[in-house]
């Protein structure tokens, strides 16, 4: 019999308006030991079945219909107390963020001994002991030690470790992991899926692992069920549902996953729902002022690039500590390329970017764009013309909009600083603008609370046009969105390179993304860059061994179906 | 996402509509504490706008009084002159129905001029602080926490008495409802700095800002045009809590004397005087303006209360 049977379940938040069914008749069930991934784009639900699980829905959310049984008992419907006897006991959780879901002000072995305590009774020696064994087990090194430590004075990877000991230490039969790995580096990501596997094997017990990121899916999941808008829409076997999808969203989800081992011209257009909308890269293309690429000198000279932040504060100069994020960089852009950095998160990527943006000062080296020095902020005319030329696209599409400003003046604020164009010019470039990259001039009349992730990646795209720069800075420019709103805006990333001839710097941590966008990738690891090299060279032949453990750890995908990918570069 | 778009992709709304439609609103009209309050509020405000219009005397003619009509209690008719005052006299024979609606307009202008002035120090030394940073951000907040280690009434009888000291003794009645003004702002500002600044380092760091900076926006632009929008709703929740202890410190300034002067009564001095009488038996002299102000400071606590919790989702 099965773990937990998840049957019609319907999960319904009223609100004033309408009411919005965040489930819809959702049916899975869990086998012991097995890893059943939730798979679906934000927004699809998949989190709220977690929720409804632990009895944890937020109000006010209700279950609607359905049932949910674990071990041939029904939970849902119970009252308060009876789950809270459950949860933590029979069913326990994995959260995102492992800084959060551990209290700071408890040491491990009090946060482990208490739940120990709470939920199975015992003496203190036993739960200590216990939580010692659990420790060990999850493999942190000297459990003895670690155990009297904070959460703080773990990594982020050893943390997610201590809160899987937590979820274990009262033997569950189920474990709900909630994107367990999202906030975590790729390398710690796959050790701690490895870690999760081994035990669901060991211990029985059944893990439902809810993810939107296909490689995590396809590499520890032995089922797999997908969701789109509250609904299931297929499910079955990972080999199954992953290489020979049968539904039409499941299909252009697998297609618009960008893969590490073949290179494609295009991300297939994501046709379900109907949400592609077109970009007008010919319109803007015909007004573009001609440049030609001058590929015989660089476009950007980047020689000793240094910056340090101040880690410890201190009146005297040599109380201060210093922490180098960047160290002693030198690299060169071409003309037209797209050159793309890929590294950890605080191997300095990001820094990187915002000292070319002329965001953060330089602490040491230089930065020369088409010849010209502009790494001096304090110069106000060479910076004003340097800022026309280039232009940033952000990570985050829900922060990088000013929430109080219309687009329109969003879009036009570049164009006024820069007194390019008067009175209805502006306008008139706004409107094109935002008719170009797919939204319509009426989305001018908005405010960015009104737009989707993808959307507000496009008024993003539109603002950084608006001064017609010829470089572009994209910091994990996807990052924050879904797979297939992902292929949307690498496409209208890829034109924009091709015909408009824009050069562009592209940082990532998702090394199959840098694979279809970038000319030549930089490695960088801990403030340094440890390699350099043409794309297709790196992927095929890394020099260090860096580089090959960072491929070593991407998910291969190799058993993702290759249906409708189209025109293949290699 | 699409319910968004359907919604404002339908006929085109008017702004009142809209506003009417809007969560903010159906919070407000679904709070009876609320409506109430704001209700009171409206009606005290009207009043006051409105005082020389409904008061039936204007306590501030000498030549209206009557000595005669000293201590009428509230609906009787005077001994001597037989006239009926609805809320009774004062001593000098003033009707304190109308002393209340011109003591109400000098208790609310001081107020809201103290916390229009305190808001625009404090938001402008919390941006700058918050922005700037390093030893800009140091001394600004330093010199708040001096000034919050000083109890408020404290330091505005402080800012009082110097004010006192050099205005010219012919000019101290007339200049004293402004002294009194910059004195409680002064003593005000630093609750209106710290939430600024601390809401504009959360701001400062958002995207938008970066992006902003990007393009090249120098740093007032970028501090007004684009961090201080984003800090207003805090500030405005203050700000009405604040109301309520600025016409509180008013009426309390004005009660030890050193506020609003008799000729000029505001709320405040008017219980002052009425504190006199209230064991000889003329209770009315201080239980209508103390009740006056009681409602008013009440009403706009409860309606900034139900401020905060609209305008933030985390508690509702």
């Amino acid at each position: 019999m099965s773990l937990l049977t998840i049957q019609d379940l319907t999960v319904e938040f009223p609100t004033r308006r309408q009411l919005f069914t965040a489930v819809d008749h959702a049916s899975l069930s869990v086998e012991p030991g097995e890893i059943h991934g939730l798979v679906g784009e934000s927004g699809a639900g998949k989190s709220t079945i977690g929720a409804a699980v632990m009895g944890l829905l937020e109000r006010p959310g209700r279950i609607a219909g359905g049932q949910i049984k674990l071990g041939g008992d029904q939970i849902s419907g119970i009252d308060v107390e009876a789950m809270r006897g459950l949860r933590g006991k029979k069913i326990s959780m994995i959260f995102q963020d492992p800084l959060t879901s551990l209290n700071p002000l408890f040491t491990v072995r009090e946060q482990l001994v208490e739940t120990i305590q709470a939920h199975l009774g015992g003496s203190e020696a036993e739960a200590n002991k216990r939580a010692r064994d659990l420790i060990d087990r999850v493999g942190i090194p000297d459990p003895d030690t670690r155990l009297d430590q904070y959460p703080h004075q773990f990594s982020g990877g050893m943390r997610q470790r201590v809160v899987i000991a937590l979820a274990l230490c009262t033997e569950p039969d189920v474990i709900i992991a909630d994107e367990p790995t999202t906030a975590l580096d790729v390398s710690v990501q796959a050790q701690i899926l490895d870690l999760i596997k081994e035990l669901a094997q060991e211990r029985q017990v059944g893990v439902i692992l809810i993810t939107h990121d296909m490689g995590v899916i396809a590499d520890t999941t032995d089922r797999v069920t997908v969701m789109y808008a509250g609904k299931v829409v297929e499910s079955g076997t990972t080999a199954q549902v992953m290489g020979q999808p049968q539904h039409e969203y499941t299909k252009s989800l697998i297609a618009a996953v960008p893969r590490p081992t073949l290179k494609l011209h295009r991300f297939p257009q994501i046709s379900y729902g109907g949400r592609e909308t077109r970009f007008a890269i010919e319109d803007m293309a015909r007004h573009w002022p001609k440049v030609d690429n001058d590929t015989s000198k660089p476009v950007y000279e980047i020689r000793n690039l240094t910056k340090k932040f101040l880690q410890r504060r201190g009146l005297l100069p040599w109380d201060r500590t210093y922490f180098t994020a960047v160290d002693d960089v030198s690299f060169d852009i071409q003309a037209g390329e797209v050159f793309g950095v890929v590294g950890e998160s605080g191997s300095g990527k990001s820094t990187v970017a915002r000292m070319i943006a002329g965001l953060y000062p330089v602490d040491g080296g230089t930065i020369s764009f088409q010849g010209k020095l502009v790494s001096d902020l304090s110069d106000r005319a060479v910076q004003d013309e340097y800022r026309k030329n280039i232009q940033m696209i952000f990570q985050d599409p829900y922060s990088s909009l000013n929430p109080r400003m219309r687009v329109d003046e969003i879009v036009a604020e570049p164009i006024r600083h820069h007194k390019l164009m008067s009175g209805t010019d502006i306008k008139r470039r706004v409107d094109e603008l935002l008719d170009q990259v797919g939204l319509g001039h009426e989305a001018g009349q908005k405010y960015p609370h009104e737009f989707s992730g993808g959307q507000r990646q496009r008024i993003s795209i539109a603002r950084a046009l608006a001064t017609q720069p010829r470089f572009l800075i994209c910091d994990e420019p996807t990052s924050a969105l879904d797979v297939s709103i992902q292929a949307q805006i690498l496409n209208i990333l890829k034109d924009l390179q091709e015909h408009l001839g824009l050069t562009m710097l592209f940082i990532s941590h998702d090394l199959p993304v840098v694979r279809q966008m970038c000319d030549r990738v930089a490695v960088m690891k801990q403030g340094q860059m440890v390699e350099i090299q043409e794309t297709s060279d790196l992927f095929a032949n890394p020099q260090t061994d860096y580089a090959r453990e960072l491929l070593r750890l991407m998910p291969k995908l190799d058993d993702l179906s290759t249906d409708g990918l189209g025109e293949r570069e290699e | 996402m699409t319910d968004t778009m359907e919604t404002t992709k339908s006929a085109p709304k008017s702004r009142l509509a809209k506003f009417w439609d809007s969560d903010f609103a159906w919070s407000f009209r679904h709070s009876p504490v609320a409506v109430i309050a704001s209700l009171v509020v409206v009606v005290l405000v009207l009043a006051a706008i409105f005082a020389p219009l409904i008061a039936p005397y204007n306590p501030f003619d000498p030549a209206t009084l009557n000595l005669m009509n000293g201590f009428t209690p509230p609906g009787t008719p005077n001994a001597f002159t037989q006239e009926t005052f609805l809320l009774g006299t004062d001593d000098q024979g003033r009707d304190v129905f109308s002393t209340i609606l011109y003591g109400l307009r000098i208790s609310l202008f001081v107020g809201v001029s103290a916390v229009l002035l305190a808001l625009i120090i404090g938001v402008i030394l919390g941006l700058i602080a918050a922005y700037f940073g390093g030893w800009i951000e140091t001394l600004i907040m330093r010199i708040a926490d001096v000034q919050l280690t000083f109890p408020a009434i404290l330091v505005a009888m402080l800012i009082f008495g110097i004010a006192k000291g050099i205005t010219p003794p012919e000019y101290r009645d007339e200049m004293a409802i402004y002294v009194l003004i910059i004195a409680i702002a002064l003593s005000d500002w630093v609750q209106f700095a710290r939430v600024v600044r601390g809401a504009a380092l959360v701001e400062k760091n958002k995207e938008y800002v970066q992006a902003a900076r990007l393009i090249g926006r120098g740093s007032f632009p970028i501090m007004f045009r684009h961090i201080l929008p984003n800090v207003l709703s805090p500030v405005l929740v203050i700000a009405t809590i604040s109301l309520a202890l600025a016409i509180i410190a008013e009426a309390t300034l004005s009660f030890l004397g050193v506020g609003a002067p008799p000729t000029q009564p505001s709320l405040g001095t008017l219980i002052r005087i009425g504190q006199g009488f209230l064991f000889s038996g003329e209770w009315w002299i201080l239980f209508f303006p103390a009740c006056t102000l009681l409602a008013l400071a009440l009403s706009v606590n409860l309606l900034g209360d139900w401020l905060r919790d609209a305008l933030n989702p985390k508690l509702r």
